[in-house]
Parts: structure tokens; C-alpha cells; sequence
């Protein structure tokens, strides 16, 4: 097991981070933790509490109203939107709607990752290929979205997530369209790819039961758009003591 | 679960798609909307005006020449034999001034010839006298200092008969074309502006038809330039048809109101004429147009681009 003083830094540092839509009501507020690569982190909490919000300005789809946001170690608020493609190409975002580009065949949308970073077409055809066919999806790599089940759109959408090999893996509510067996592959894959290839995972999820699920995982509950931190894991530098449960997975590559 | 096949290497910057793949990026749109044809209508009204204006142009640049150096003596007279002798004293007295290069008394046969449309087969003999007609030719053109001094010299030899600078009488002609000419200009001017409206109005459609794909390209990493070109791709497929479309149309429209002017067998219309260099200027229309259409599909774009993050 990695020692705490081992930690590698941060990937993603938030401090006192707000949002909010408009005029209303902050919908996340005083938000401040810090996320270390290569660990597995639960997202938890009430429908309504804030997770798709805090997820988006993970995934960079969104800019907090205040407070600072750093990702591999730049700051966000400050970087010009020109350079956010740069950031974006370290991440794998699952959406909860899957988010798959309607006419586009599975194919296609799971070779989009890696087309839009220029990669050749002969290593996306091998890749996409293999990545079909690790999610049993090689006989379908020609649907469009409409044709799928939720099941099968929801592997195109985690093998485009994973194809590019992120840094770090977002998910939010992967396992809510889908049955309990189909939600427990879905979970081994998220394992194997941080245990393998040491990607950081953040999995948003209201089904205290995957908790569960990995056992070296790291809970972060939001209420009402505040973050608790039941097991001080979010906390930098960690507790000196044994509280915080800590991964031992190597750091990965970020 | 096994590890998942991830590619060995990936490549960090944005380096352009192949044109196949950006082109599968939106739906397949060809043709379909009302946008080519929009364009294809502009363009031909744009080839319509250009070659009329390229057209009025010739007409009034060969009017010009053929009429600026030169000046018409005129001389009223009813009995024929005072009228011809008064007609060689002009002839006589015009040749002697040195500006003159040449002068030709024109014969009464072709002034009948002239005439007889409007005067009948009457028109040149003594019932219907017709004036005599001195053609002048300058070695340049006259101003009208030299036209008084041509008047002048008229004046000594022939009482009553009259200077005539063709170019003067032709002033309010050449205006008038001088106008059509700014007006044709001026209908270019705009219909390239309802081409470029045209254009980013459906540039402003499609980014809100397609924007839900435009935001996950976006979030996967794609940048502005790269969705650009997604759209650019389209703009210049719909431009490219629609500015074909547009100058076939308006190149027939072109050649039938040729075929209808050609049809008046008029000496002045028959100087309107279009040369190798305005056919060139009209074929250029089209590539102008898919220029045009580019570039405001860009900005049309890369201002939607802004408003996202």
C-alpha cells in the first residue's frame, strides 16, 4: 500500500467553489477538495444535490461563478477557452444521457476521441475495432444510437469515454439506465481501467449499494450542494492517522 | 474484466481531420434546405446586372469613339440647288480649319435612306426637303471654345447653317448610361449583402440545429477550428451548387436579352456587346459568391463558437 506521505499531488484542486445558474440560488457552494490520480472516487448523493453541476465543471463544461478550480495542475478560471480542447483530451466523460452524436454509428462516435486529436485512421480503425469488441459491441459497430438498447448505448458511450486512454474518467449516473448485472460490469470495467492503466475515476452515482461495489473507493456526498467528507479522503495534506482510506493503486499517468 | 485495448499512443493536438470524416460530422443536408438555391438565385441576378452593366459600358465606351471626334454641320435650306452650294461652301470652309481632318457632305440618297421609316418613300424631294449633312471628323476632341470657333468659321461661309458636337447632344445619353451603369453596381452591392444575410442566417440555423453536437465535440476535446471546418464543409457544398446553379441561370438569362437586343438591329445597341475580359468578370461571379459565402459562414460560426464555452 502507498503511504500517505507517498501521495502523488493533486490532479484536481478545488477551493471554495461556487455555482450558480443566473440569478438563482447557488446550487454548489463553498466547494473545497482535492482529487490524486490514479484513486476511485463515489459521487454521492440526493437527487437535486448538485452532482451533474460539480460534475460539469470537472469535465469543463461549465465555469464556477467563484473560487479557484486547478486540473493537472493549471489554473482553470484564469485559461483561455482557445486552450480548453488541450484539457478536455485528458478526460473521459460518460454523460448521463450518453450523449452519443445521433447520427453517427457506434463506430464513429467511439472513434471520435481520437479522430478530433488527429490520430491516423489505420490506428482508429484497430482501436475502435478492439474497443467494439472488449464491450461486445463489434456486431453493432454500425447502429446509430436510435437502434440501441440503453445497455448498448451505454458501452459505446463508456468505450468513446475510455478510447483515448483519459487521464482521468468522469461518470455521472453510468449505471442508472441500466440492469443490477449490467451495473456490476459496468463497475469492473471503471476498475479494471484505474487499477490497469491507473486513470483517476470519479463515478456520481444515488445507489449506496455500488458504494459497496470497490472497496478502495473514495465517498464524496454532496447535500444540497455542499460537499461532507465522511472519510477525510478529500482532505490535502490527509490526516496523519489511518482514517482516510487511501489507494493503492499506482498514480497513473497523469 | 480484461484491461481494456487502448491505442499504445495518442496524439495531443489538433491536427485536422480528413475531410471524409468532418463531412460525417453533420447530417447529410445536401441540397436540401432552400439555401442553394437562394444562392443560385442571387448569383444569376448578380450575373444578370454584372453583364448588363459590363454591356451599358461597351455601349457607351463605343458611342463615345465613334462620336466624340466629330462634329455635324447642319444646313436648313428648301431649294435643293442653294442647299448643295451652300453645303460645299460649309465643306469647303470646315476642311480649312486645322482641327479638321476630314469632312464628308452626306449624300442625299442616304439621307433619304435615313429617313424614309419615319418620312416615307416622299422623304428628299422637293415635296419633304430634308437639311443637308456635313460629316466632320477631328483629330481630336472639341471643346467648346473649339466649337465656337468652328461655328465662327461656319458663319462666314454659310449664313444659318449650324455646328453640331455630337457629343453634347449625346451628353444627357451618356449620363443616362453612366447611371444604369451605378445602378447595376449598386444592385451587385446588395444582392452580395442578401448573399452574405442569407448565408449567416443559415449558418445561425444550422449551429442551433446541430449545437447539441457541436457542445459534445467540444467537450471531447474538439476545438473551434475543428468544428468550423465541420460547418465551412457544408457552406462551401451548398455555395459551390448554388453559385453553378446560379450562373447557368443567369448566363441564360443573359444570352435570351442578347438574343432580344440583337433582335432591334440597332447601330447603338450593337456596340453593347460583350468581350472576352467581361466574360472572364462573369465567371469569376460564382467564385466571388463561394468566397463570400465562406467567409461569412467563418465569422457567422466562430461568433457562435464565442458564446460557448
Amino acid at each position: 500500500m502507498r503511504g500517505m506521505t507517498d501521495r502523488p499531488s493533486e490532479i484536481v484542486k478545488f477551493d471554495n467553489v461556487g455555482l450558480r445558474y443566473g440569478t438563482d440560488p447557488e446550487v454548489l457552494s463553498d466547494l473545497s477538495f482535492t482529487l490524486f490520480p490514479g484513486s476511485f472516487y463515489f459521487l454521492t448523493g440526493a437527487s437535486g444535490a448538485g452532482k451533474t453541476s460539480l460534475l460539469k465543471l470537472l469535465y469543463l463544461a461549465q465555469r464556477p461563478s467563484r473560487g479557484s478550480i486547478r486540473m493537472f495542475g493549471k489554473d482553470m478560471i484564469t485559461l483561455p477557452r482557445t486552450r480548453l480542447p488541450d484539457f478536455r483530451r485528458r478526460l473521459g466523460v460518460v454523460f448521463q444521457n450518453f450523449r452519443l452524436v445521433p447520427h453517427l454509428s457506434a463506430f464513429d462516435n467511439v472513434a471520435l476521441p481520437l479522430r478530433l486529436s488527429g490520430t491516423s485512421e489505420a490506428k482508429v480503425i484497430k482501436a475502435v475495432s478492439d474497443m467494439l469488441e472488449w464491450v461486445g459491441l463489434s456486431h453493432r459497430a454500425q447502429a446509430i444510437p436510435a437502434t440501441m438498447s440503453g445497455g448498448e448505448q451505454q458501452r459505446v458511450a463508456i468505450a468513446r469515454a475510455v478510447i483515448a486512454r483519459p487521464q482521468m474518467l468522469i461518470a455521472d449516473e453510468p449505471t442508472g439506465n441500466v440492469d443490477p448485472d449490467m451495473a456490476l460490469k459496468l463497475l469492473r470495467l471503471f476498475e479494471a481501467l484505474n487499477n490497469r492503466v491507473g486513470t483517476t475515476v470519479i463515478v456520481a452515482t444515488h445507489d449506496v449499494h455500488l458504494l459497496k461495489k470497490v472497496p478502495d473507493s473514495l465517498i464524496m456526498r454532496l447535500q444540497k450542494g455542499r460537499l461532507s467528507d465522511p472519510t477525510g479522503a478529500l482532505r490535502y495534506p490527509p490526516r496523519p492517522s489511518g482514517a482516510a482510506k487511501t489507494n493503492s493503486k499506482p498514480s497513473g499517468s497523469a | 474484466m480484461s484491461t481494456p485495448p487502448l491505442p499504445d499512443e495518442q496524439a495531443r493536438n489538433a491536427a485536422p481531420m480528413k475531410p471524409s470524416t468532418t463531412a460525417r460530422l453533420l447530417p447529410h443536408t445536401r441540397f436540401g434546405g432552400p439555401i442553394p438555391w437562394v444562392i443560385a438565385i442571387l448569383i444569376a441576378l448578380v450575373v444578370i446586372a454584372s453583364a448588363g452593366g459590363l454591356a451599358l459600358r461597351n455601349l457607351a465606351d463605343n458611342a463615345r469613339a465613334d462620336l466624340s471626334d466629330a462634329v455635324t454641320v447642319q444646313i436648313i435650306e428648301a431649294d435643293a440647288e442653294i442647299r448643295s452650294a451652300q453645303a460645299s461652301a460649309a465643306a469647303e470652309a470646315m476642311a480649312a480649319h486645322p482641327l479638321v481632318t476630314s469632312v464628308r457632305i452626306v449624300p442625299e440618297a442616304e439621307l433619304s435612306e435615313l429617313l424614309e421609316p419615319w418620312l416615307g418613300a416622299s422623304a428628299g424631294t422637293d415635296d419633304v426637303p430634308i437639311p443637308a449633312l456635313i460629316d466632320v471628323e477631328l483629330s481630336r476632341r472639341a471643346n467648346s471654345q473649339e466649337v465656337a470657333q468652328l461655328q465662327a468659321a461656319l458663319d462666314g461661309a454659310v449664313e444659318g447653317a449650324r455646328v453640331d458636337a455630337q457629343s453634347e447632344w449625346l451628353r444627357p445619353v451618356y449620363d443616362a448610361l453612366a447611371a444604369m451603369q451605378y445602378l447595376a453596381l449598386a444592385l451587385i452591392a446588395l444582392v452580395a449583402f442578401a448573399t452574405a444575410a442569407a448565408v449567416w442566417l443559415a449558418a445561425r440555423s444550422a449551429f442551433s440545429n446541430h449545437e447539441e453536437t457541436v457542445e459534445i465535440i467540444h467537450l471531447l476535446g474538439g476545438t473551434d477550428a475543428q468544428v468550423t471546418r465541420i460547418f465551412q464543409r457544408s457552406v462551401l457544398r451548398d455555395a459551390v451548387f448554388g453559385a453553378s446553379m446560379g450562373l447557368v441561370l443567369g448566363l441564360g438569362a443573359v444570352w435570351l436579352l442578347g438574343q432580344q437586343f440583337a433582335g432591334l438591329d440597332s447601330g447603338m445597341i450593337g456596340g453593347g456587346g460583350l468581350n472576352l475580359f467581361d466574360w472572364l468578370v462573369i465567371a469569376l461571379i460564382p467564385l466571388g459568391g463561394v468566397l463570400l459565402a465562406l467567409i461569412t459562414g467563418r465569422i457567422t460560426i466562430g461568433f457562435a463558437l464565442r458564446s460557448m464555452l
